[in-house]
């Protein structure tokens, strides 16, 4: 039984490095680009307050036991959920703008889905 | 260099003109082939559903909106009612209303009958217009053109949108070309915008039609295989996330649909993806940023894990009842027997039935065989949109095959991939610039022999196509003609002579009903003409086309299968004034309710397996007859009753032949009708009224009472019926 969980143990020692070496890469690499680029700590500071937003609705759903209006709580999960999708597609794009799509544009067509998006939202959240 | 760059100008003008020349005779073509049935006929609104989609636009022209949305209709489905406002897809009626306001605006006051009646046929155009698009993205505009004008008349798609056809699927169609074209811009770009418009139009589609679970599932196919073929881009991130966080939220707007998009199993696969979508995000940056090796281990275990997590999560969701399960009419897509063992209702529909073969011919002609030489073309090279195209087909293909009213949803595919392959074949052997070259050096050496066999060979191949696209016009105009332009509440026909005429028996005894009975007076009917009943007699009915309800369905069908005596009872309880019967064994009209009978054995049979048993309907040997080797139950039914209830009088009062049957139908069989009284039979005898006699006021039961008169009255002379003359010619 021995040999036989040994390497198992070592794969997973293993694996569990390589993680946690992808893991702090990514991270390095992520700070490197955001550094000195006040448009994307932005965005991201946003980001990061949406899923904030986002995980307190859910827990508070969770801890009153009853999503009873429904409708009110969908539409401001789905509202941060959205424009934390939105907020990405903009960040990809002021990274690295997409072929025939200029910032300037991309901004434009972000703050348009943005505004429907919200206007949904107020519609559904009655 | 000036006098190019006017030329390329005067080249684009030119071009932009021809094409507005195209589109415009396009759209008259698509819609003037349309209005054979307006001709033919008259500006009437057809067939079945159609008549409810107009009976709740004149509702919302006349109440407003609002009135519209909170519209509790207590003239059908008696005595339950109908939540109609929140139970149905608004954007047919929302759409014509608005088309009927802006047109009283402009000063153009139209009947809004005429508004419903043209519907279709303008939208026909729109969808050749978003055809030209979608195709273009896909091919080149050449290639859009061509599907374009295939859309314009393929019968496929006429055969649900002629003038008069007043249903959802009339603007559905529209908008889902319009939905898929931005759909494929926005994943070709990675535009917000377009998504954003991808995600407006799939609201749209999801106000007017429940056929919009095809797009929620398609662009999430599309996108899934996109991710598993390795072609994970930003663009395909943005597209995505954006149409579906706008889309889903939109779609929980109607209130038919409310919170299904979160709820039910047909919608999960779309959350799925936009899940999977947010992950492969994540690692396609964190790969970004380490050695492939690393990323390898990190994916696989991650993968699994979330894999698991998701399925499981799933099960349990479902299991606990926070999901529902798929829904009937999802699992007889897959198992074609399905619905025939647990839900007789949508078996009983006849476009829920399988297609058979030559109806793809029929609908598409020389397009069916073309369609596979597209999406073989498609595979060659594989761009990430033409894995759409591929997808579409694919789905579409089995879908058409299972249900008739799919093919619905295949012909827009059939006419994008037919004019891929046909641009495709025009763009190598229509290519006679190469003769027209003036410069020698372009030309290859090729012998004088080598050069005319190349030209005969293109002008063949070129010709034969040209007759082949000839060859599909006069089709689809044929077909639109004959089989697809019949209202069937009016029958096209012939007098004796030859003469055309025409067989108005549906609007001839609705029409009765509406001025000779009460104004709250309840009928009866099989639940095909309860649309009918509501929308041209405007009387209360019991059942209709909505079929929400199949225990109520199948007390219809359990009195209409009963004797008489009983099936009184059971029509005296439900407050019924009134049955009606559709009869066509006098004029051969095969659509009739005996035909249907058998359906409303089973329905019933499904509700009280006890009292109704299909068996008992059918002859000792299992034959399905009418005449004196009728089963004693089926004689004793009330649907035989009244059916054939004085039929013999026409012939010579012992037997009379049932043409449609060809069967000899004897008054022995049909005996007396003592709880019932004939009230009013239309000219052929399609349509018979009846009306349940009133408690007689000795207190005998009806049956002695009628046994009774029959004793006193004999040698009274009979009212002497004539029979007509007309046939039907469908």
């Amino acid at each position: 039984m021995v040999p036989k969980t040994t390497p198992k143990k070592a794969d997973v020692a293993s694996s569990a490095s390589k993680f946690s070496d992808t893991i702090s890469a990514s991270y390095k690499a992520y700070c490197k680009q955001v550094s000195g680029d006040r448009q994307l700590q932005l965005i991201d500071t946003f980001c990061a307050f949406l899923v904030a937003v986002g995980v307190i609705q859910f827990l508070f759903v969770c801890a009153a036991k009853d999503s009873f209006p429904l409708n009110a709580f969908l539409a401001g999960f789905s509202a941060c959920v959205g424009q934390f999708v939105l907020l990405v597609s903009l960040r990809m794009q002021v990274v690295n703008s997409f072929m025939g799509i200029s910032p300037q544009r991309a901004f434009g067509e972000f703050v348009l889905a943005s505004l429907v998006l919200h206007f949904l939202c107020l519609h559904f959240v009655n | 260099m000036a006098t190019s760059c006017t030329q390329k100008h005067l080249i684009r003008w030119i071009q932009l003109l021809l094409k507005c020349t195209i589109f415009l005779s396009l759209t008259a073509a698509a819609v003037s082939s349309r209005l054979f049935s307006v001709i033919r006929f008259e500006s009437i609104i057809h067939e079945f559903d159609p008549w409810f989609n107009f009976r709740a636009t004149k509702y919302l022209v006349n109440n407003g909106f609002y009135k519209f949305l909170n519209w509790f209709d207590d003239r059908t489905w008696y005595p339950l009612g109908r939540v109609t406002g929140g139970t149905l897809y608004p954007g047919l009626m929302a759409t014509s209303a608005a088309v009927w306001h802006g047109l009283r605006k402009i000063g153009l006051p139209i009947d809004i009958r005429n508004v419903c009646v043209l519907f279709a046929p303008a939208f026909s155009g729109v969808t050749a217009w978003a055809t030209y698009h979608l195709t273009s993205e896909i091919k080149d505009s050449g290639a859009g053109l061509l599907a374009a004008a295939f859309i314009a008349i393929a019968p496929g798609y006429i055969s649900r949108s002629v003038a008069g056809s007043y249903d959802n699927e009339a603007i559905a169609i529209t908008l889902l070309m319009v939905t898929f074209m931005f759909w494929i811009k926005a994943m070709k770009t990675g535009s917000i915008m377009h998504s954003t418009f991808a995600a407006l139009f799939y609201f749209y589609m999801v106000s007017a039609w429940g056929g919009y679970v095809f797009i929620t599932n398609l662009i999430p196919l599309h996108v899934f295989i996109l991710i598993l073929m390795g072609r994970y881009s930003t663009r395909l991130y943005s597209a995505y996330s954006t149409w579906y966080a706008i889309g889903t939220l939109a779609s929980m707007q109607i209130p038919f649909v409310g919170f299904l998009p979160i709820r039910s199993n047909d919608h999960m696969a779309a959350l799925g993806v936009f899940g999977l979508m947010q992950v492969v995000a994540l690692g396609s940056y964190v790969k970004s940023q380490v050695s492939w090796q690393k990323f390898q281990t990190v994916m696989v275990v991650s993968l699994v894990f979330l894999l698991a997590l998701g399925i499981s999560a799933l099960f349990a969701l479902t299991y606990f009842g926070f999901i529902a399960p798929w829904t009937g009419r999802f699992y007889s897509l897959w198992d074609t027997n399905y619905a025939k063992i647990h839900i007789p209702i949508i078996a009983s529909v006849s476009e829920h039935q399988p297609t058979a073969w030559p109806a793809f011919f029929f609908d598409t002609q020389f397009l069916i065989w073309l369609f596979p030489a597209g999406v073989f073309l498609l595979f060659l090279d594989l761009k990430d949109e033409h894995v759409f195209v591929i997808a579409y087909s694919v789905l579409c293909s089995y879908f058409a095959g299972v249900m008739v009213r799919l093919m619905l949803t295949l012909t827009p595919i059939i006419c994008v991939c037919a004019a891929v392959a046909i641009s495709k074949l025009f763009d190598v052997y229509a290519d006679f610039s190469y003769f027209f070259s003036s410069s020698s050096a372009e030309k290859p050496n090729l012998s004088k022999r080598d050069r005319i066999m190349t030209l005969v060979t293109k002008l063949t191949v070129c010709g034969s196509f040209l007759a082949y696209l000839v060859l599909f016009v006069h089709h689809c105009t044929w077909v639109t003609s004959n089989a697809y332009s019949s209202p069937s509440v009016v029958l096209p026909s012939r007098n004796p002579d030859g003469s055309p005429a025409l067989i108005d028996d549906f609007r001839e005894a609705y029409y009765w009903l509406r001025m000779n009975t009460a104004e709250d007076a309840k009928v009866a009917s099989w639940w095909d003409y309860g649309y009918q009943i509501g929308g041209m007699a405007d009387r209360t009915t019991l059942v209709d086309n909505n079929t929400w309800n199949n225990t109520h369905i199948a007390i219809v069908g359990k009195a209409m299968s009963s004797p008489q005596e009983k099936a009184y009872d059971i029509l005296k309880a439900h407050d019924v004034d009134y049955v009606l019967v559709i009869f066509g064994g006098l004029i051969g009209f095969s659509g009739d309710d005996i035909n249907k009978f058998l359906w409303m054995v089973r329905i019933s049979e499904g509700i009280w397996p006890d009292e109704i048993k299909e068996r008992d309907y059918f002859t000792p040997s299992g034959e399905y007859r009418m005449d004196a080797q009728a089963s004693q139950t089926m004689k004793d039914s009330l649907l035989y009753k009244l059916s054939y209830h004085r039929f013999p009088t026409l012939f010579n009062g012992v037997e009379g032949i049932d043409r449609l049957r060809g069967q000899n139908i004897r008054q022995v069989d049909i005996g007396n009708l003592d709880y019932f009284e004939e009230v009013f039979t239309s000219e052929n005898w399609i349509v018979r009224l009846y009306k349940l006699k009133e408690l007689d006021a000795m207190g005998r039961d009806l049956h002695t009472k009628g046994e009774f008169d029959r004793g006193s009255s004999r040698g009274i002379k009979k009212r002497v019926a004539k029979k007509p003359l007309l046939d039907v010619r469908v």
